[in-house]
């Protein structure tokens, strides 16, 4: 008997049938519902044989249109998970008052606010952000894919594997109960013995390898990749916030990734890093973890300056105003990100004059922000501004994130800070900038890019519904965090003793209701739009009256982007090849050189996730065994010589043909 | 398309002139090498975050051995030779690719993984005594940075020797083709940042905590 129980232990480590989640209503009827809906679309895609399509021009893929679009849908996919514990916990504060406990026992609802910073930030703002820069940036600079497309199919894969293991631990244990930067002593294994926080820890380091060679690779794209004549000041402003994006990827996921394997050790190992023992600095975590935290905020909210940057010029129909001024604004935003990391924690104790010097500091970056805001406002003026769904977005997201800047002035006022900090006031602040400028920016560019993508553009309907039950949702739910803030309620509570605060909570849980609607309505115009895509068709490939290169080839682009690599003589390239009458070439076209697919990407994705479940639960052997496995596909993978292949000039020629007929017959 | 045609035309003059697509076949410039200088800065950053704990935790002895009680000079002078050299029959191994001399390279970076392996042999009978004499990662912050600092360099050098071997195999198979020198030349940049970080290690870790 005893041997079995050793065997079972050596294999599934330390996990039980305890830890299914049998005894909990609320997760079992979600994972019911999950369940249904997998066994639903996997018998549909079955149904309808797509399985093949799927692995050949999806999966195994490495053209960068197609992974930039895996991206997005992860990132919506995610934002449907996160967004439902947002909506959870805001139902949990609009009724546990006195001696109502709500319907969340307090464990589950700490586990709950941790899983929806976590997911809300790596697995919906990191996909979609960089789903963003993998399908616009190599259309903007006029190449024919990024500079290392097998690792960017692998990349990818890694994100999903993250994903995917923070999706198990709602059916399959449990997640950390920390809060989503999990500090010690808090996050030690003393006091979260349970998997929760390995959980958490795994999903970060596998999904980080993905967003670093993700970022060394669009680095790289930038660099060497630019059509020629595209100097680095005639880049599209979009690829400027993607260049400095990804030099901050690249140079503070590494932070990200030690301290992380620091808190591993400690945990695994039993090393005395964060401990509070035998010399161990908990202290050192907080400020390891907010040296990559701070950047991580520019890292998600500069590639979508850019998409405003576009958008509003695009739409106000004229060169985006001040566009040196613009460059210079994010480059010194990307070097100052490094210098602010401490306004995190003020009430650490530092001392007045290193709390004064990050003060300063952080109030300096809003200068080259405010300029950002001045350039769009002076693009803006005097344009015929066409208030499309994108213009919308980037109108609220001028007066929002406005607000949202001057409430981190407030906060970067150290006096100020002890009392807000930790507070709801804190919460606002940072859903404010992030909500009104991350997520607004994203919509506009999903908007903006949409036709682009699939050659036909998104219902304006659905999306102005969308883009008013945001907005209008956005304000309910947290100006009165704002206000809660200030009357000294702090954040993470489960439960209220004073009745006369239920009434903001009410109001934002009415909030955070609108925003429900307007997700519906996205995915209502999405659908919308699918169906009603012959009349929404885009023929011309640009839409929208655009000035990059991404709108001078067709929608969809073809596989290989640029039948001819484009000159470029100045910056809005494509403006200026229309102010030319530039006509595209309808012969002479010449073989292409294009990269092969390879299964190997979700392959070694797959292992990967093997390899930390099997770490979460020390399952010790599956661990080993899949550890070999990922470096037996890697090392594989090397002896793959044959990685690219020709598209004939005869293919490049019908491609283009059919495309001279369509533009005839419309235009 | 001439540079010239470019900036006589931008003054108004007479657009037809500029061309917008290049006509030929176009290839931008292989990224591999920047690719991997990146890659190199951002492991280097690792080791920045590694040497940061240690400068936080390297004195919090509580109350256990302390380096100069439990750190070998003569050991660490004999490794750090190993790895020092390594780095010359790399580069040794290199010239010879640069003049297509297949069979010597294999030798030069033969001789180099066994230099690696030495380092790394070395390196794990100094863990076996620390932790035979109870001086282990989990007795003090200390020891938790030491041991992270070094092992991660370790673990670097012995990812590094398998890829070695690898490449050797690769090379066999294949020859000096282009794509193989360019592995050739990311491993080199690879092996060479180790010795660098290692001398960083050598001197912040080793000679700062054991002399006076």
């Amino acid at each position: 008997m005893s041997d079995h129980l050793d065997l079972t232990k050596l294999i599934f480590g330390r996990l039980t049938l305890q830890e299914l989640p049998l005894h909990v209503p609320i997760v079992l009827g979600t994972f019911v519902v999950v369940m249904l809906g997998a066994i639903a679309l996997l018998a549909v895609i079955t149904y309808y044989r797509l399985w093949g399509y799927l692995w050949r021009e999806w999966f195994t893929s490495i053209d960068h249109k197609k992974i930039g679009i895996m991206y997005m849908i992860l990132g919506i996919v995610m934002l449907l998970r996160g967004f439902s514990d947002a909506i959870m916990m805001r139902a949990q504060q609009a009724i546990a008052f006195g001696d109502s406990a709500g319907y969340l026992p307090p464990e589950h609802y700490d586990q709950i606010f941790t899983a929806h910073g976590v997911i809300m930030i790596f697995f919906v703002a990191m996909p979609m952000v960089t789903g963003m820069m993998n399908f616009v940036m190599p259309l903007q600079i006029g190449a024919r894919d990024v500079a290392f497309p097998f690792l960017n199919n692998f990349s990818f894969w890694m994100t999903v594997a993250g994903a995917m293991l923070v999706m198990s631990s709602l059916f399959i244990g449990e997640f950390a109960r920390t809060g989503w930067l999990a500090y010690p002593p808090l996050s030690d294994i003393a006091s979260s013995p349970d998997a929760g926080v390995d959980y958490y820890i795994w999903s970060l380091q596998i999904a980080g390898v993905g967003t670093l060679l993700s970022g060394i690779n669009l680095l790289v794209t930038i660099v060497k990749m630019r059509a020629p004549g595209m100097t680095l000041m005639k880049m599209p402003i979009f690829t400027w916030t993607a260049l400095c994006t990804n030099v901050l990827i690249v140079a503070a996921f590494p932070v990200l990734t030690a301290v992380l394997a620091m808190l591993a050790l400690d945990r695994y190992v039993g090393t005395n890093f964060f401990t509070t023992e035998l010399g161990g600095n908990a202290m050192m975590y907080v400020n390891l973890i907010w040296i990559w935290g701070h950047p991580e905020v520019y890292i998600l909210v500069l590639p979508v300056f850019g998409i405003f940057s576009e958008v509003t010029s695009t739409f106000s129909r004229k060169p985006l105003f001040g566009y040196a001024s613009m460059v210079y604004a994010t480059v010194v935003i990307t070097v100052l990100s490094y210098l602010v990391w401490l306004h995190h924690f003020f009430t650490m104790g530092s001392g007045a004059s290193v709390n004064s010097f990050f003060g300063i500091t952080t109030m300096i970056i809003s200068i080259p922000t405010g300029a950002k805001i001045f350039n769009w406002l002076f693009t803006m003026y005097r344009g015929r501004v066409a208030f499309e769904v994108p213009m919308m977005w980037t109108v609220a997201f001028m007066v929002t994130f406005v607000i949202g800047g001057m409430t981190g002035v407030m906060l970067a006022v150290p006096p100020a800070d002890f009392s807000l900090h930790n507070s709801l006031f804190l919460i606002a602040h940072f859903h404010n900038v992030i909500i009104g400028g991350v997520v607004f920016g994203l919509f506009a560019g999903i908007n903006y890019w949409f036709p682009k993508a699939f050659g036909y553009k998104l219902d304006p309907f659905w999306g102005k519904c969308s883009f008013w039950f945001w907005v209008v949702g956005f304000y309910f739910a947290f100006m009165p965090l704002y206000w809660l803030g200030f009357m000294g309620v702090t954040r993470r509570l489960s439960h209220f003793d004073d009745p006369s605060l239920q009434i903001w909570f009410q109001i934002a849980a009415f909030g955070a209701f609108l925003i429900l609607l307007g997700i519906i309505s996205m995915l209502m115009q999405f659908w919308v739009s699918f169906r009603r895509r012959h009349e929404l068709r885009d023929v011309t490939g640009d839409p929208w009256g655009g000035r990059t290169l991404e709108w001078s080839t067709s929608s969809p682009p073809p596989q290989y982007n640029f039948a001819f690599t484009p000159q470029v003589h100045e910056g809005d390239a494509w403006w200026q090849m229309k102010q030319h009458r530039y006509r595209r070439p309808t012969d002479g076209f010449l073989p292409i050189h294009m990269p092969l697919n390879t299964p190997a990407g979700i392959l070694l994705g797959g292992i990967s996730f093997v390899f930390g479940f099997a770490m979460i639960w020390y399952m010790w052997p599956l661990a080993a065994l899949s550890f070999i496995a990922l470096l037996a596909v890697a090392i594989g993978h090397t002896f793959n010589y044959h990685r690219e292949y020709y598209i004939p000039a005869d293919e490049v020629h019908r491609v283009e043909a059919s495309r001279t007929e369509l533009l005839a017959n419309h235009v | 398309m001439s540079d010239t045609s470019i900036t006589m035309s931008a003054g108004g003059g007479s657009p037809e002139a500029l061309s917008f697509h290049v006509a030929a076949d176009y290839h931008p410039e292989n990224g591999t090498l920047l690719g991997f200088w990146v890659y190199l800065m951002s492991d280097c950053l690792i080791f920045a975050c590694l040497f940061a704990a240690y400068g936080v935790l390297g004195r919090e002895f509580a109350g256990g051995p302390t380096a100069a009680e439990v750190l070998e000079l003569p050991t660490v002078a004999v490794n750090t030779t190993l790895l020092l050299l390594s780095s010359i029959t790399y580069g040794f191994a290199v010239l010879e690719m640069q003049r297509d001399r297949q069979n010597p390279m294999m030798v030069w970076l033969a001789v180099t993984g066994l230099l690696g392996a030495g380092f790394i042999t070395l390196e794990l009978r100094e863990f076996a005594h620390l932790i035979s004499i109870g001086a282990g990662p989990q007795r003090s912050a200390f020891l938790s940075s030491f041991f992270t600092l070094v092992g991660t360099h370790g673990l670097h050098v012995s990812s590094g020797i398998l890829w070695l071997i690898v490449l050797m195999v690769q090379v066999s198979k294949k020859g000096l083709i282009s794509a193989n020198k360019r592995r050739l030349m990311c491993l080199s940049m690879f092996w060479h940042f180790l010795d660098l970080v290692w001398v960083g290690v050598f001197s912040f870790v080793y000679l700062m905590g054991v002399l006076p």
